[in-house]
């Protein structure tokens, strides 16, 4: 059955009129973005307080992007790891991961604003294809900036954006990775912003973006919470999901941020441990824990996974970090390939490479999980990292 | 032009630009600190060219508000080792006849400490601060820091700034109101867009503080242009194009002493 939208959980509400949570978040954008901002701040406010917004949003969720997605309990791998592992269905949902929910709410949204155009961010290319898919389904025109290192990473991304009728231009500054495509994006977004939507692809950028679009992503939370209920009659002891911006995580973790008993984990990749070993800095429109030197520049993240390799994460995701209400532990890509074949093996689930940094995470903390009941967010399916996980392993 | 020079406890930003802006209109070049080992050089150059003040980048690794020019000059410089604490003491070892403004992006600030920042931007000779990343909601805390060395924090307005935000803008800069000529980045345009002149109008309207006009002004005509309703241009990314093509310190002050004849026969000198 359709689950229904529920209100905001306490713990992770909304944030302050300035947009932070606790110290983290803010609008720190120049002056020709702001009043973008604050129409789309006012826009989603409202959007949100209408019932038919929400309603329109929750058919598309169900009708098109193929929710509610099940809980599937793994009895292999759990017995195996020696836990209760249950795994929430993200990868099932229409073009294969979790970004598809933000990606329809903010092309509604859009659409109620008149804007006539999407652009985005993307990494993995995930976010990129989801946004290409709702440019087409609404008949919006798409451009998606992608470092020009993940468009070689994920080249069957790149054509199916192509293939849905969005153009993909190449971010070519930097790292050529996620943190030089939001760079591109904020930089076209100010000079198009008359008739274009910026379509950010997590839980990060100025304000209201990490509210927006964790808001969208609650559902996972909502369903997983009731799912895990029916199937177990209890709440599990862990909800874990990998965290690149974090949006996945938010919208797993907002389904549990009031039950005290379930212990909240994000799995980040080592090569971009944020919340692990960050610093709080402001870079891409907010203040959260980034990777930098000890001038201020950002660093470089690196990792196997292009879909999180961004060396920050969302502000709501640090302020969680601050006030230990989850926690944040990083896996090396040697772990996650080992968790990417077992998964693969023992439950005939290809996991997209950034949810095998759940599994890994894990695989690694099994013997402290030992009989307890692990819920993890399995945000896409592998599909897309076929082709680089066998080159790898061919090596 | 050091007669207007004054003590740092004296000091005002606002007081010089309004008193060199009654006789002409202002002219800033602006120079990515780093992006070459004569740098320093190029700032004299720029001054002996007819320069009233001097925008100083000290460069970041994610200019978010730059255009491709000034981000190659940040990469450019960044590669050849440049921080912002060797930027300011650089500085800080050289008399300049003008007054220095520091224009980056706030998280080097933040890491740098409000506090320790404030006091070693008065050694290196800076006046003031442009950080286009820290829009007036959440820059409390670095004026307050900053005022107290008597470093004025300049803030931007944008075409599409509203009325009621506008006078926020006018209220709460420092030294003057930075005009972002277009809605896009940093960088050289063939034109100016006429939002500049709405917008310079607008902020004159409502105060009597400068207001200088930067990004997309690449030469003397698209300097005149903009300057028709303010006190003056920013020159950035136009000047920051000859550095990168290896021209010489010569070729890129004539630049300026272009744009400085251009506003001088416009407008007076
Ligand atoms: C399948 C999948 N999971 C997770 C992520 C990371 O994003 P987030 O941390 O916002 O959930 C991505 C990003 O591309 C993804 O494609």
């Amino acid at each position: 059955m359709a689950m229904p939208i529920a209100a905001s959980p306490k713990n992770m509400g909304a944030p302050n009129d300035l947009g932070f949570f606790g110290e983290f978040g803010g609008r720190y954008v120049g002056e020709p973005l702001i009043e973008a901002c604050l129409e789309l701040e006012t826009a989603f406010t409202n959007a949100w307080a209408d019932p038919s917004f929400r309603q329109e949003f929750l058919d598309l969720l169900n009708g098109y992007g193929g929710r509610p997605s099940p809980t599937t309990e793994c009895a292999n791998l759990g017995e195996m790891l020696g836990l209760r592992l249950l795994l929430k269905r993200e990868d099932l949902n229409h073009t294969g991961s979790h970004k598809i929910n933000n990606v329809l709410g903010q092309a509604l949204l859009a659409k109620r604003m008149g804007k006539t155009r999407l652009i985005a961010e993307t990494g993995a290319g995930q976010h990129g294809v989801a946004t290409a898919t709702a440019a087409a389904l609404m008949g919006m025109t798409c451009t998606v900036y992608m470092g020009e290192v993940d468009m070689e990473r994920q080249a069957l991304n790149v054509f199916r954006m192509r293939l849905l009728g969005t153009e993909v231009r190449p971010a070519m500054s930097g790292s050529r990775t996620l943190k030089d495509a939001v760079n591109e994006a904020m930089r076209a977004w100010v000079s198009e912003v008359g008739d274009t939507h910026y379509c950010l692809g997590s839980v990060m950028g100025p304000h209201p973006y990490p509210w927006m679009v964790r808001t969208f992503h609650e559902i996972i939370g909502t369903e997983a919470r009731q799912q895990v209920l029916d199937l177990t009659g209890e709440l599990p002891d862990l909800a874990v999901a990998c965290v690149g911006g974090g949006s996945n995580a938010a919208g797993l973790f907002a389904g549990f941020a009031d039950d005290p008993s379930v212990r909240l984990i994000g799995a980040e990749p080592a090569g971009g441990a944020a919340a692990g070993r960050g610093v709080p800095a402001i870079v891409h429109g907010m203040k959260s824990y980034f990777m930098q030197d000890e001038v201020g520049q950002i660093l470089e993240a690196e990792s196997i996974s292009a879909g999180l390799d961004y060396p920050g994460l969302g502000p709501e995701h640090s302020h969680l970090a601050k006030t230990q209400r989850a926690e944040y532990y990083s896996v090396t890509d040697e772990e996650v390939l080992e968790a990417f074949q077992l998964l693969s093996r023992t439950e005939g689930i290809i996991p997209a490479l950034e949810s095998a940094h759940a599994i890994a995470w894990v695989m690694k903390a099994k013997d402290e999980l030992a009989g307890q009941t692990v819920l993890v967010n399995m945000s896409g399916r592998g599909d897309k990292d076929v082709q680089q996980v066998q080159e790898i392993l061919e090596q | 032009m050091s007669a207007s020079m004054t003590t740092s406890n004296t000091r005002s930003l606002r007081g010089y630009l309004t008193e060199r802006s009654a006789s002409g209109r202002l002219l800033m070049p602006y120079v990515t600190a780093g992006v070459r080992g004569d740098w320093l050089e190029l700032i004299d150059a720029c001054i002996d060219a007819g320069a009233d003040a001097i925008e100083v980048g000290i460069p970041f690794s994610d200019p978010a508000i730059d255009g491709e020019t000034i981000q190659q000059a940040s990469v450019v410089a960044l590669d050849a080792g440049m921080t912002p604490a060797q930027c300011l003491s650089e500085l800080a070892k050289r008399e300049f006849g003008v007054p220095l403004i520091a224009m980056t992006h706030y998280n080097l600030v933040y890491r740098y400490g409000h506090e320790r920042f404030a006091a070693d931007l008065v050694g290196a000779g800076c006046w003031g601060t442009i950080l286009p990343d820290l829009p007036l909601d959440v820059a409390g805390d670095w004026i307050t820091a900053a005022n107290e060395h008597d470093i004025e924090n300049v803030l931007l307005a944008a075409p599409v700034t509203s009325d009621e935000r506008l006078v926020e803008v006018v209220e709460n800069t420092g030294g003057f109101v930075y005009v972002v000529s277009t809605m896009g980045t940093t960088g050289g345009r063939d034109t100016v867009d006429d939002a500049a002149t709405v917008l310079a109008r607008r902020v004159k309207a409502l105060s009597d503080v400068p207001a200088i006009v930067g990004f997309g002004i690449s030469n003397a005509e698209t300097a005149v242009t903009a300057a028709e309703a303010a006190d003056g241009v920013i020159i950035a990314s136009a000047l920051m194009r000859r550095v990168l093509n290896g021209d010489s310190t010569d070729d890129v002050a004539s630049l300026v002493s272009e744009i400085r004849v251009g506003l001088d026969e416009a407008y007076g000198a």
